[in-house]
């Protein structure tokens, strides 16, 4: 044994000693109300049968970024967000992630506190959690969110569905031994023993296999690099608030749903016989979620993206088709003059 | 918390355990670390496991037959035991309680709190009943580790309770009313199992004392099973109640008499106001800000709620509002929230919650199934061996039977403050007022006499005392001095009807603060056509009277403070008098002096002076 070999373990055991003293220096109470600080409520849009108008988001930055998960309560120009102390804001989508469905709003708040969101390694089966929700919106104004323990029970690719729809997401997911899957709770915080965030409550899903509701989260390092490429716009999902003018996808020959919402789903409802749509194989039930590599939540935000192509610009349609996301070609986009003369059947 | 730092601890230790383990070659001293490590953590273990014991001997398991059933929590040697409304109301006046003896014991109905889903049974045949402390909720905080001891579905069949663990996830949480009645206030949220059987059960914390009783649960897309979401009814909220409880009544909620909203920018404003209610006459007014409510600060209208909901009927909580700027300290009243017979209804299963019905928060509540009324349902004669005569029937009531005993208890406490049996002479105290003049009061059985600067006044004591509130100004103080008199002369039972009426914080400090056990019992008697209340400390010192001639109106209020100590029999150093909003007056006693009408005398006497000499002889006048 050489003596390099002998000071390299007692360095890592003084390192270790000391990440485990400044551990015990707060009590779980403290690492709780410390963590649910970070933590907020968001209401938005929804409300009906099922579809719960309250969520989960955790603050990421001192500029106001909040992770949570890409949900209907998004789908409303108006987000609210309070925080911990009572503060409210009015949130703004600044771009998703559809195949982590995960979504980053921003508020424009101060002195915000927030968890620093690093691509950390995961965390062992066996560690003990925290799980800090608006389970059931239990907690409203400055009331803190709900606090439950548990431990992660094993680390596997995630096989859920929603109602007949496979989940987008099938990379590893914690799965958690407390029952996590409550409506609100999607967002919300994971953290373990010592404070930190390793992960986010994930939504509403049950296991493809058995039917049961999951209780599960996605692990610190695929919420950091979703995060960061909604961000960066790698993720190519990132939605611009500019519209110049509406061009609606019939000339392709797709039949959107009507427009009755505010945000109203852009579905297919219909595809005209022989359009270039029906060449590309579009089909109905196809739900748009980004045209060009941008990502549009509404039937509006179609129009408004086709209306931004250019002449000759490709016309490539990202499409969630029974769970999966498939990109379609319709070819160049071409002159006005020369677009098909398309209606709908009566 | 404690008990959680020490389970972090714990968790802590052993990952250092297993380094230390890892590492153990290099460095003796680590093995010994790790030893030590380990006898902390099985001592851990070992005392956890002892507290679990000891509270599962407080756990009873309450079956109702087929009515289902459900838990309590034994609070008392005697037997009192606390469990959730909706449990014994489908149970009616007797129940059979196991406990983890492995013996049966029956139990009847004391008191019931419909709205706040609480009441209070008694389990006969021991008086060495094994109990839990009541702990302070307050002091409660997210994380902490709790468990229950219950009867989950019902599964304790040997009376062996079940327990499961947690962590409390929420504080002072609101829930909404289920149906139309129960209203979980300012309640504990836990993630430890709550299930269907729990109801009734208590809520411990990592010393084995009451934090709460369990009584809800989220549920929703599971069906009736819990979710990691349960709310436990606070202990704080059941040490308000438990007088009350004891008292045998129907117990109501309290009212401000007035609404709340969240105003456009965001403060908390009165949206309605009664001008019947208490808050009206002390000043509160349409649109004022609410800051504060029984010293705990109103941000939202569910903290608003949540203070509001622990409080009982009758019981007067400081109140600070503000207007234009200005802020403004009152004390108000509290008023029930439903009408004579209203509760009576409700228990008797007139106006039964609403099933399932979808609350804000899409809620289910755990309530019973279909049931039968409590009143009516078991005669007292159907009643077991055991219990017979410990039920007594009258509106109003639960089970009349225990008032009689708080009364009793509490008139037996003031009579070891001294015998006034015998001063049935006239009654006389002289000193000085604020403003150093001279006042002097006379109380006989035939009359009431008050010199003051501004003149003499006079009260016939054998009619009725409405008709003459004097002195003016004063809203029947002659009046309320001469019924005090009565009480302590006569006790309780012969003043009128005159019934227990609970618990008041002596000091507005007290509420809800176990720290101080501050928690005053009130008789209250309907007598020559007033409303009265006596307030009596835990020694049986009369601290004060409110008189009511009408009970729309507002009360003469008389305290009595700084009793003189180690005389008795024992009378006040001063006497504060208040009527609304204005103080009536303070007087100083410098000579208290208790006429004996002797058969060969008439004038003996028992004198107090300030020097707290007692003197007994003859020449009782100054």
């Amino acid at each position: 044994m050489t003596w390099r070999f002998w000071m390299s373990r007692l360095a890592l055991w003084f390192a270790v000693l000391v990440i485990f003293e400044s551990a015990s220096a707060a009590s779980p109470e403290e690492m709780i109300a410390g963590g649910s600080r970070k933590v907020v409520k968001l209401y938005g849009a929804g409300g009906l049968r099922g579809l719960e108008a309250y969520q989960t988001g955790i603050l990421v930055s001192a500029e106001g970024h909040i992770v949570t998960v890409m949900s209907t309560v998004l789908d409303s120009d108006e987000i609210d967000c309070v925080l911990d102390d009572g503060r409210r804001y009015r949130a703004k989508l600044a771009g998703v992630d559809p195949r982590r469905e995960l979504a980053v709003i921003t508020i424009a708040g101060e002195d915000l506190p927030f968890f620093a969101l690093l691509e950390s390694d995961r965390v062992a089966i066996g560690t003990r959690i925290f799980a800090l929700s608006n389970l059931f919106g239990v907690a409203v104004g400055d009331e803190r969110v709900s606090a439950q323990h548990g431990v992660v029970s094993a680390v596997v690719p995630l096989e859920a569905r929603r109602g007949a729809y496979e989940a987008p997401y099938q990379g590893d997911v914690y799965v958690l031994d407390c029952t996590t899957n409550n409506p609100g709770s999607p967002g919300g915080a994971l953290i373990d023993y010592r404070g930190q965030l390793i992960g986010m409550l994930g939504k509403e899903l049950r296991s493809t296999a058995s039917g049961i509701w999951l209780n599960y989260a996605l692990p610190i390092d695929e919420l950091a690099r979703g995060y960061r490429e909604i961000l960066s716009g790698e993720s190519q999902f990132v939605t611009t608030n500019t519209i110049t003018a509406a061009l609606d996808p019939v000339f392709l020959g797709i039949i959107l749903v009507p427009d009755l919402l505010d945000k109203t789903p852009p579905f297919v409802e219909s595809i005209i016989p022989n359009s270039t749509a029906a060449q590309a194989c579009v089909q109905p039930d196809d739900l748009l979620i980004a045209v060009g590599g941008k990502a549009v939540a509404s039937r509006t935000a179609v129009q408004g993206a086709l209306g931004r192509l250019a002449e000759g610009d490709p016309v490539l349609l990202t499409v969630v088709r029974q769970g999966s996301i498939v990109d379609l070609d319709l070819g160049p986009l071409q002159k006005e003059e020369s677009r098909q003369k398309l209606l709908p059947a009566p | 918390m404690l008990g959680m730092q020490r389970y972090f601890e714990t968790i802590v230790s052993l990952a250092r355990l297993g380094l230390c383990l890892l590492f153990a070659a290099p460095f003796l001293h680590a093995t010994s670390q790790s030893a030590d490590d380990l006898d902390a953590v099985l001592e851990l273990q070992q005392r956890r496991s002892n507290t679990i014991r000891i509270a599962s001997q407080t756990a009873v398991a309450i079956f109702a037959g087929e009515a289902g059933g459900g838990s309590g929590v034994l609070i008392s040697p005697d037997g009192y035991a606390l469990t959730n409304f909706h449990v014994v109301q489908p149970a009616g006046l007797a129940m059979k309680c196991g406990l983890s003896d492995g013996r049966v014991y029956d139990a009847i109905l004391v008191g019931l709190d419909p709205t706040g889903d609480v009441s209070l049974i008694k389990l006969v045949g021991r008086t060495d009943f094994p109990f839990a402390e009541l702990a302070d909720s307050d002091l409660v905080e997210v994380g902490d580790f709790c468990f229950t001891a219950g009867n989950p579905f019902l599964l304790a069949t040997d009376f062996q309770p079940s327990i499961s663990a947690g962590i409390v996830s929420g504080t002072h949480r609101y829930q909404f009313p289920a149906g139309t009645i129960l209203e979980y206030a300012d309640c504990l949220q836990v993630d430890a199992a709550i299930n269907p059987g729990n109801s009734g059960g208590a809520l411990f914390d990592a010393n084995g004392r009451v934090i709460g009783v369990n009584g809800r649960a989220s549920f929703e897309k599971r069906g009736r099973v819990n979710v990691g979401v349960g709310y436990a009814i606070s202990a704080n909220q059941l040490r308000n109640f438990l007088g009350f409880l004891k008292s045998g009544q129907l117990i109501d909620h309290a009212t401000l008499g007035a609404t709340v909203a969240t105003s456009a920018d965001g403060r908390v404003v009165v949206s309605n106001i009664l001008e019947t209610c208490d808050a009206y006459r002390r000043g509160l007014r349409y649109d004022d800000e609410i800051v504060s409510l029984a010293d705990r600060s109103v941000r939202t209208v569910n903290a608003f709620k949540n203070i509001l909901g622990t409080l009982p009927a009758g019981w007067r909580v400081p109140l600070v509002y503000r207007r234009s700027g200005r802020r403004v300290e009152i004390v108000v009243r509290l008023v029930g929230v439903h009408a004579t017979g209203e509760l009576a209804a409700i228990v008797s299963g007139g106006d039964r919650p609403a099933e399932n019905r979808s609350e804000p928060n899409r809620e289910k509540s755990e309530e019973p199934q279909k049931s039968p009324p409590i009143h009516g349902t078991p005669p007292a004669a159907m009643l077991p061996e055991s219990l017979r005569g410990l039920y007594e029937e009258r509106s109003g009531f639960a089970n009349h039977y225990y008032n009689a005993v708080e009364r009793t208890r509490v008139a037996d406490q003031i009579a070891t403050r001294g015998m006034f049996k015998d001063h049935d002479g006239p009654w006389i105290f002289t000193g000085r007022l604020a403003n150093d003049e001279r006042f002097r009061i006379e109380l006989s059985n035939t009359s009431g006499i008050i010199d003051l600067p501004t003149g003499t006044t006079k009260v016939d004591a054998t009619g009725d005392l409405d008709a003459n509130l004097s002195p003016p100004g004063s809203g029947g103080m002659l009046a309320a001095l001469l019924l005090w008199r009565r009480l302590l002369r006569e006790g309780p039972v012969t003043l009128g009807r005159t019934t227990y009426w609970g618990t008041i914080p002596l000091s507005q400090a007290a509420l809800g603060r176990p720290a101080q056990p501050l928690l005053a019992d009130v008789l209250e008697a309907s007598v020559a056509a007033v409303e009265c209340r006596f307030t009596v400390d835990q020694q049986g010192g009369v601290m004060g009277v409110e008189l009511w001639p009408s009970s729309d109106a507002d009360p003469c209020e008389v305290r009595f403070i700084k009793p003189f100590s180690n005389d008795l029999p024992e009378m006040p150093q001063i006497i504060e008098v208040q009527h609304g909003n204005e103080r009536f007056g303070v007087f100083h006693v410098e000579s208290a002096v208790l006429g004996i009408m002797d058969a060969d005398t008439k004038n003996g006497s028992v004198e107090n002076t300030l020097d707290g000499d007692p003197r007994v002889g003859s020449g009782g006048d100054l």
